[in-house]
């Protein structure tokens, strides 16, 4: 892991995620001060506490860019459930990142709709690119994570992709290299 | 409950009536069918996912999960059709496509579900020719090991933590065919009760690292009997191989224990076997405590007891067909008697009524007290000195035994000859401890429970009703206790609480004494 | 319209009239495009009238069952004293559909609007839309949307000054297509793994938090405006003359390999034939298109010829052996591996399965690794018919349908294009990317 990367706490824009906190720092609660305050607020709108698991844990991963354990265990203790719930939860859905990804995660579409119209040669393009060499390994630089994901909802827009919240759409092999240089 | 609806329907071909709102799957059960199922459970909610009960209903647009269906009337339920066999046997073959198929090193072989099953209904050869998915063993902590690759994702065992045990440490995590039973680290399956999650288990993915490689399912030999290891009565099958108690489990008894059973009772079976019995009758002769044949002994133990008070210190882990006779024994010389209990902390399971690792750590502490001795923690405090103590099955374990030198002569009636005695005793009598014999134990809520003998006793040790049975006609006292029911019938008829009752209408369930402590509808 | 295309004259733009239209946005915007005012409408109305109009208009389900939606409503049973709920199904994930993003995107507040008229028509207070979590914009757009509503008092406890109570809150998935099925799609709103539930009790007796709950589809609440202002005889016109079973206009999502793909609004009943080639501008120059899926890679894949045949609505897919479905149109031109693409569009099923039901955790797996083998070069005669029988064990048995859907393309395939799989295992290794499951 880079040691230049965003830490906890550092300068954020808006939406963008604090990615590449090391996997083995110590767990500093998300739930304190405005986050806290945002899942009261949160509460008020279901009548279970347990409804607004899938917002904690989202707050989480704004915060700190991927779901430690340490992060499930608090996000258990607050929503009043267990951490292995927590965890069926978390593993259940493909957007919770379990470990640490790069600062740009990249998702490309190629289910079939996307796969017809050439997504797999963005795919290759983008490992090419990023120096990812292999799906789901982050580049070197810990700047890039590649991986295939499975219909974006944006199949008259092929190829899209997503970098972390962003989507991108009608790449193209050729669109890439442009489009990696403006991500920074 | 005559005023639940009854419903008539017909289920391969046989008449059922049942109660409105139950499932086809229970309902069959009622006409001999058993549907073949993995993730039903009736101690658990339903949750109709393992898809192999599924029947044709006639009129239905598709085959249905019985679980998960209620009855309805005129309903007909096909189990064995062309159709519903062919479902089967499609859950089946995708049920093993990525199982290791390693019975032949696999605990659960001879008594699971996935064989009996595929053996009754499944392919003789799977088709599947690609890679199969491996996950690795992991300890789930507690006595229970979790073999991934068996794993058939029924989810009995995360509903019985969910629902029953109220601490849920399981969870399905990941989704797909990457789907397995997970832990969170550093939560284990540590709760008193996890222990379950091993029987209800169909196949051999949760196995008890006590019992594991012990022994071949067709090695064992079953008895029903009812735990020993507190004073709930959760009725259990005693598993011998060799005459060697390896393995303790839950036998379903709705009144009680209903499918479960806590691991303290599971696996607190080690002294079943201890290797230190007393198995041969003793006559203290010149000072030295002799083998002697049991005519010897016994008219030994009349002539201590002839014309002294006796006082007895008994076991609650006796019968109470025992007690009865110790009492009539007592209360024959004019004696009394006392008993104490070991105590641990209460731990029930929440998910049941009623359920419970009880305080008191023996079996029989309400017989003891319904058969007149006094429970106390300084039990030899009630010996007269120049008394006849008679200790049956009591080690005095933590208590002084120098108490015992008040008395006159010491009788030990007994499984095992702890040090004291050695020096104390006058006469020993060796007898079977409870997986030796059979008998009965009445529970804290009053329900008398017959247990049945699981494997022989040591050398010339005898059934303890038997022994006192002898011990008694050797003092003049009649005779006619040569069995437990015996026994048992004539302990009715004298002792009013079991009024009514009968050896042969106790069944394997039991029966409620009178005046008994009943709380609640489990035990009602 | 054919967004991103400019509308084509033969389509009926009502739902899809300000795609692309930025002014349309806000609430300002929309106000002036005539935003609210069946909101304010009905909000006079009783829930029942409100109900009436609506199934007076024909208007079905747009999230793929079809299910007559003032029927739906109707099952909701006022004054049961039991707090009710209104989920708004904003998960689509049904690949080859994209209709309402661009309907999020552009007309966040059609949809606050279209929530709230269904919540108080139910006798909801509370109406969630649950919006899958890849879909960030459409995600930012309605929480703006929601937050401008509520403060203008559109929305709240006091909503347009009526007394009444209408929340609308947005609820963000997280990556999982099984949870646009309704049943998950409440699982995972209470915060639980997506699986779906055993039916029955259905939603209407006991959905969201055990409450009796309607869960309808974007597509579905914001044609709903339009009904109230117009009325359901307006509604009603749009549709074969012959066919009054299927009402209104629908929003198709055409996507793969096609000159103009995007969202096209028509009458139903439209002809599928001029559609492809009229309105969305026919096969890439030199190709031809080989096979068809009208309605989402859920249902039966069909060759061009039979395909052309169908007029665009619910009965007359059916009758021509598909379904509408969600109305997303893929085209997969002769240039394209076909097997491949099943393959593909198996693995997509393989990896949404929820895990509960075996047919469906095992199967779909096991159909991809066959269908992958093939495409490999490894396939022989009896995978096809191994797959053909799975494909058996997978339909109908299951709590969902989506098992079922994994089983569809491929045993349409099989039928219709048995000769591409045959010429895989014959000979040719065919070259394919190892990609992994993300």
């Amino acid at each position: 892991m880079s040691a230049t990367r965003n830490e906890m706490g550092g300068e954020r824009a808006p939406g963008d995620l604090a990615h590449g906190l090391h996997e083995s720092a110590p767990h500093v609660p998300v739930f304190t001060g405005a986050r806290r305050a945002e899942l009261d607020e949160l509460l008020t709108r279901y009548p279970q506490k347990m409804a607004a698991l899938l917002p904690a844990l989202w707050i989480v991963q704004e915060e700190r860019g991927w779901v430690s354990s340490d992060a499930m265990a608090e996000v258990a203790e607050v929503l009043e459930l267990t951490p292995a719930y927590v965890k069926g939860v978390v593993s259940f859905y493909t957007m919770y990142h379990q470990h640490p990804v790069g600062q740009h995660f990249i998702q490309v579409c190629t289910t079939s709709p996307c796969n017809v119209c050439g997504a797999e040669d963005v795919v290759n393009a983008l490992l090419k690119h990023t120096g990812c060499e292999e799906l789901g390994v982050t580049s070197a630089d810990g700047k890039y994570t590649v991986i295939e994901v499975e219909c974006l909802g944006a199949c008259g827009f092929a190829t899209p992709l997503m970098v972390n919240e962003k989507f991108i759409e009608s790449v193209t092999p050729e669109t890439v290299p442009a489009l990696l240089a403006s991500l920074g | 409950m005559a005023d639940v609806k009854q419903v008539n329907l017909t289920i391969e071909g046989r008449p059922v009536t049942v109660p409105d709102g139950t499932s086809i799957l229970e309902a069959a059960k009622t006409a001999g069918v058993l549907i073949p199922h993995y993730c039903y459970h009736p101690g658990l909610p339903v949750a109709g996912v393992c898809r192999m009960c599924l029947v044709e209903v006639e009129k239905a647009p598709k085959l249905a999960p019985s679980c998960a269906t209620a009855v309805a009337e005129g309903q007909v339920v096909h189990v064995h059709s062309p159709k519903a066999l062919e479902a089967r046997k499609g859950v089946l073959e995708m049920l093993l496509i990525n199982h290791p198929l390693d019975c032949p090193i696999c605990d659960q072989a001879g008594e699971c579900e996935l064989q009996d099953y595929t053996y009754q209904e499944g392919r003789s050869e799977g088709r599947y020719r690609d890679p199969k998915r491996f996950n690795p063993v992991e300890d789930f902590g507690g006595d229970v090991v979790y073999v991934a690759n068996r794993c058939i994702l029924c989810t009995r065992c995360v509903r019985f933590m969910d629902d029953v045990a109220h601490d849920p440490v399981l969870a399905v995590a990941e989704r797909g065919d990457r789907a397995l039973i997970a832990k969170f680290e550093g939560h284990d399956l540590t709760h008193a009760w996890a222990g379950n999650v091993i029987d209800l288990c169909p196949v051999g993915a949760l196995l008890s690292k006590d019992s594991l490689n012990k022994a071949r399912a067709w090695e064992l030999d079953r008895s029903a009997s009812v735990c020993p290891n507190c004073s709930q009565g959760c009725n259990m099958i005693v598993e011998t191989r060799d005459n060697q108690v390896v393995r303790l489990r839950p036998r379903p008894n709705e009144k009680v224990n209903k499918f479960f059973m806590c691991d303290h009772g599971r696996l607190s079976y080690r002294w079943m076997n201890r290797k230190d019995r007393v198995d041969v009758p003793l006559v203290r002769q010149g000072g030295v405590l002799a083998s002697a044949d049991w005519e010897v002994a016994l008219r030994a133990a009349a002539a201590t007891l002839s014309g002294k008070k006796a006082f007895v210190l008994a076991s609650p882990n006796l019968s109470n067909e025992t007690l009865f006779l110790l009492g009539k024994l007592a209360r024959k010389t004019g004696g009394g008697g006392a008993f104490r209990v070991p105590q641990g902390a209460e731990v029930p399971l929440p998910g049941v009524e009623d359920l419970a690792l009880r305080p008191d750590r023996a079996a029989n502490g309400r017989g003891a007290e319904l058969m007149g001795f006094t429970r106390s923690d300084a039990p030899l405090d009630g010996l007269g000195a120049g008394d006849v103590l008679v200790v049956a099955d009591e080690e005095l374990a933590e208590l002084d035994a120098a108490g015992v030198a008040k008395a006159g002569a010491v009788i030990v009636i007994g499984t095992t000859l702890p040090a004291w005695a050695r020096h104390a005793a006058n006469v020993v009598l060796p007898i079977a401890n409870c997986t030796e014999e059979e008998g009965t134990f009445t529970n804290l809520r009053g329900r008398v429970q017959r247990f049945l003998q699981a494997k022989a006793a040591p050398g010339a040790a005898r059934p303890s009703y038997f022994v006192l049975g002898d011990l008694l006609a050797a003092s003049g006292e009649g005779s006619g206790f040569w069995t437990a029911g015996q026994t048992f019938d004539a302990l009715a008829a004298e002792v009013p609480a079991f009024a009514g009752l009968n050896y042969d209408g106790l069944g394997l369930r039991g029966a409620m004494t009178q005046g008994a402590l009943a709380t609640g509808g489990a035990t009602a | 319209m054919g967004f991103p295309h400019p509308p084509h004259d033969r389509e009926s733009v009502v739902l899809s009239k300000y795609f692309g239209d930025k002014e349309a946005i806000g609430l300002e915007g929309w106000r002036k495009r005539g935003g609210y005012v069946a909101l304010q409408k009905a909000l006079g109305m009783t829930p029942a009238e409100i109900v009436g109009v609506v199934k007076e208009s024909g208007l079905r389900g747009r999230g793929g069952a079809g299910f007559p939606t003032g029927v739906k409503w109707s099952f909701m049973k006022p004054g049961d004293g039991k707090p009710h709920y209104l989920c708004c199904n904003a998960d689509e994930s049904e690949p080859g559909t994209f209709k309402d993003r661009e309907i999020m995107r552009w007309t966040p507040h059609a949809l606050v609007e279209g929530c709230a008229i269904g919540a108080y028509a139910i006798g909801a207070e509370v109406a969630y839309v649950y919006i899958r979590g890849e879909y960030t914009e459409a995600l930012d757009r309605m929480n703006a949307a929601c937050k401008e509503a509520y403060a203008a008092g559109i929305l709240g406890t006091n909503a347009m000054g009526t007394g009444k109570t209408v929340h609308v809150y947005v609820h963000k998935g997280a990556g999982a297509y099984i949870c646009g099925e309704e049943t998950a799609l409440m699982n995972s709103l209470e915060g639980r793994r997506g699986n779906p539930r055993i039916k029955p009790p259905f939603p209407a007796v006991a959905g969201l938090f055990g409450q009796p709950t309607t869960i309808n589809n974007v597509e579905t609440l914001v044609a709903v405006p339009h009904i109230l202002n117009n009325g359901a005889d307006w509604y009603k016109k749009f549709g074969r003359a012959d066919n009054p079973k299927s009402t209104g206009t629908k929003l198709f999502s055409v996507c793969g390999n096609i000159q103009r793909p995007g969202n096209y609004e028509v009458a139903m009943g439209f002809p599928f034939k001029d559609f492809l080639y009229d309105l969305c501008g026919g096969p890439l120059p030199g190709r031809q298109f080989k096979a068809i899926i009208p309605g989402g890679i859920s249902v039966p894949i069909q060759t061009r010829e039979e395909a052309e045949n169908s007029p665009m609505d619910y009965e007359g897919f059916v009758a021509n052996g598909t379904m509408l479905g969600s109305g997303g149109v893929i085209v997969i031109d002769d240039a394209q591996n076909l097997v491949k693409q099943i393959a593909r569009a198996a693995r997509f099923f393989a990896h949404e399965s929820c895990a509960q039901c075996t047919q469906c955790r095992e199967g779909t797996a096991w159909t991809t690794k066959i269908l992958e083998r093939i495409v490999a070069g490894e396939g022989s005669t009896e995978d096809l018919d191994t797959l053909l029988e799975i494909g058996e064990q997978m339909t109908g048995k299951t709590i969902c349908v989506l098992s079922d859907s994994c089983a569809t393309p491929v045993k349409s395939g099989i039928e219709k294009f048995r000769g591409d799989f045959e010429a895989l295992i014959k000979k040719k290794k065919v070259h394919m990317v190892p990609a992994q499951v993300a």
